[in-house]
């Protein structure tokens, strides 16, 4: 054997020992590692920071249940956040479907889910974002009979609902099993953030809202509209929050009641107000507590008369026309002496609206009090003989204005057109835009 | 006499021309003191210019269920809400709750 050989076969043998000690070490490791290697290198950016406890920190996530209650505008946010980070089970509540007008601020669904649901979409979303997440979909409305079946089980409950009624039940139902609420919502450019029911110690939902609002009061991003990344930024709030209450951060002796109010205009701005604590006769949480499992369970809490409901059937089958009778007696036809009347906020009408139409809002003519001379103002050639057709976005607010012109304003024949602008596009011309 | 700054927020800004901040002087009698009521009662009568406008604002002599009152970013409840004696440079915020989500 000649030197270069020699020097070869050491080289190879050095290796081969280097090797072997490095497979030794590994399976050593990898019998005692409480994750894989590929979850070490998948949660290292957030293990190292120091106030998150490393692997200690990173199991606490894995064991954790977290359930989230609409996958809408503050769901979509906050749940890659949840999954990335590796928290082990996730549940999503949601029997909604995805459609258009979601995407610009329900960022986990695509156009090619539109129609799909929402629960699905963002259950496909969540496993390719991280496989060793387990994902549960309850594609169901949340009501008095299935929640306790849905909420039990998981360690945390995500409030990312739209209305009081939901509010309220998720809320009561965390206190009787004991579960601490993450509580969001938003709307128009604004948003607010809580933590209800804090190990049981913390004030309910109930607590901070004995009474419910009018549902006058109450309005939907539907409604009201909403500007994606100011209710997304609440949404990865409540994340945040999610997270530190897993890894502890919150205790008995250092929580103290906060409500987190967004605003991202006209300057962007986040105030933590200091909120009341327990209400000592509160009817979910106080020890007088009337709202408990059975009574929930038996349908005893009647939330919807609770926070009511908007009455817009104030008109009489025949002060209704249909859009179909609209355009055939009116649109269609050339040279008929009647007045189109779009009651809808101007900001809406400014998107889209029909030809020889005038936009007097319901507010508007409510503060007219009937002062016919006020209302010639804008529609100078009106009489109270003069035949008045009412349209909206969807025909609710067209039968309160119907109404108002006929009471109030003593107009003989005013009549409101079924279902509004939107369903006159979806029956008769298509070609208009739909917002 | 007593200088304190207003707030609006979660979209009540609506019925005060759409305005989220105010600066509000509110008078008192020589000696007296004026209180979260007082400052009500002056929202009420000189601020709201549509008196359509104010079940929006109060309910029942009461500040409307769903608006959250706070005085120096704290719930009005722990401040002794509407017997609150106020001082210069106060800031009340009301915010409407909001719901969409």
């Amino acid at each position: 054997m000649n030197l270069e050989d020699r020097k070869e076969l050491e080289a190879l043998r050095k290796e081969n020992a280097e090797l072997k000690r490095k497979l030794g070490v590994q399976k050593f490791q990898n019998d005692e590692l409480a994750m894989s290697l590929e979850e070490f290198k998948r949660y290292g950016r957030q293990m190292i920071v120091e106030t998150f406890g490393g692997v200690d920190g990173q199991l606490k996530l894995r064991n954790a249940k977290v359930l989230i209650i609409g996958a809408g505008g503050l769901g979509c946010p906050c749940l890659p956040y949840l999954a990335g980070a590796g928290i082990g089970h996730i549940g999503i509540v949601d029997n909604d479907v995805v459609d258009t007008s979601n995407l610009h601020r329900q960022v986990l669904h695509s156009s090619n889910s539109v129609g799909k649901l929402k629960c699905d979409s963002a259950k496909e979303f969540l496993q390719k974002l991280n496989p060793h997440v387990e994902v549960t979909t309850y594609p169901v409305r949340l009501s008095h009979a299935n929640c306790f079946g849905i909420f039990t089980g998981y360690d945390y409950v995500l409030d990312c609902t739209d209305t009081p009624l939901t509010r309220y039940l998720i809320s009561d139902v965390a206190v009787c099993l004991g579960m601490t609420v993450v509580s969001a919502s938003g709307l128009g450019y604004e948003g607010q953030l809580s933590i209800l029911n804090f190990k049981s110690m913390g004030p309910c939902y109930r607590c901070f809202y004995p009474a419910p609002p009018s549902p006058s009061n109450v309005s939907s991003c539907q409604e009201g509209g909403v500007i994606g990344p100011c209710i997304g930024l609440v949404g990865i709030m409540m994340a945040v929050e999610t997270i530190k209450l897993i890894m502890g951060v919150y205790t008995e002796e250092n929580f103290e009641p906060f409500l987190l109010q967004y605003s991202g205009f006209p300057h962007q701005t986040l105030r933590r107000f200091k909120m009341r604590g327990r209400k000592p006769n509160c009817i979910s949480c106080g020890p007088d507590s009337t709202v408990n499992r059975a009574a929930i369970l038996a349908g005893g809490i009647n939330y919807e008369l609770f926070c009511g409901k908007r009455n817009y059937d104030v008109c009489k089958p025949e002060e209704r026309i249909t859009v179909e009778e609209f355009e055939k007696a009116y649109m269609s036809q050339e040279g008929l002496d009647y007045t189109l009347l779009d009651v809808r906020p101007h900001h809406h009408y400014d998107i889209s609206h029909l030809p020889n139409t005038f936009n007097i809002t319901v507010k508007e003519l409510r503060d007219m009090d009937g002062n016919m001379d006020l209302l010639k103002r804008h529609i100078p050639k009106l009489t109270d003989r003069s035949e008045v057709l009412v349209m909206c976005r969807y025909g609710n607010d067209s039968q309160l204005a119907t109404k108002l012109l006929k009471d109030e304003f003593k107009i003989s024949t005013v009549r409101d057109i079924r279902g509004g602008l939107f369903k006159y596009i979806d029956e008769i011309n298509p070609s208009l835009p739909k917002y | 006499m007593v200088k304190v700054k207003v707030e609006f927020l979660g979209g009540l800004d609506v019925i005060f021309d759409k305005e989220r901040t105010h600066k509000v002087t509110v008078a008192a009698d020589a000696g007296s003191d004026v209180t979260m009521g007082d400052l009500i009662d002056y929202i009420v009568d000189n601020m709201i210019k549509n008196s359509n406008d104010r079940c929006v604002f109060i309910e029942n002599d009461n500040i409307r269920p769903g608006i959250l009152t706070l005085i120096n970013d704290t719930d009005w409840e722990l401040e002794g809400e509407k017997e609150y004696v106020l001082e210069d440079g106060d800031v009340v915020s009301f915010t409407s709750t909001l719901h969409g989500g």
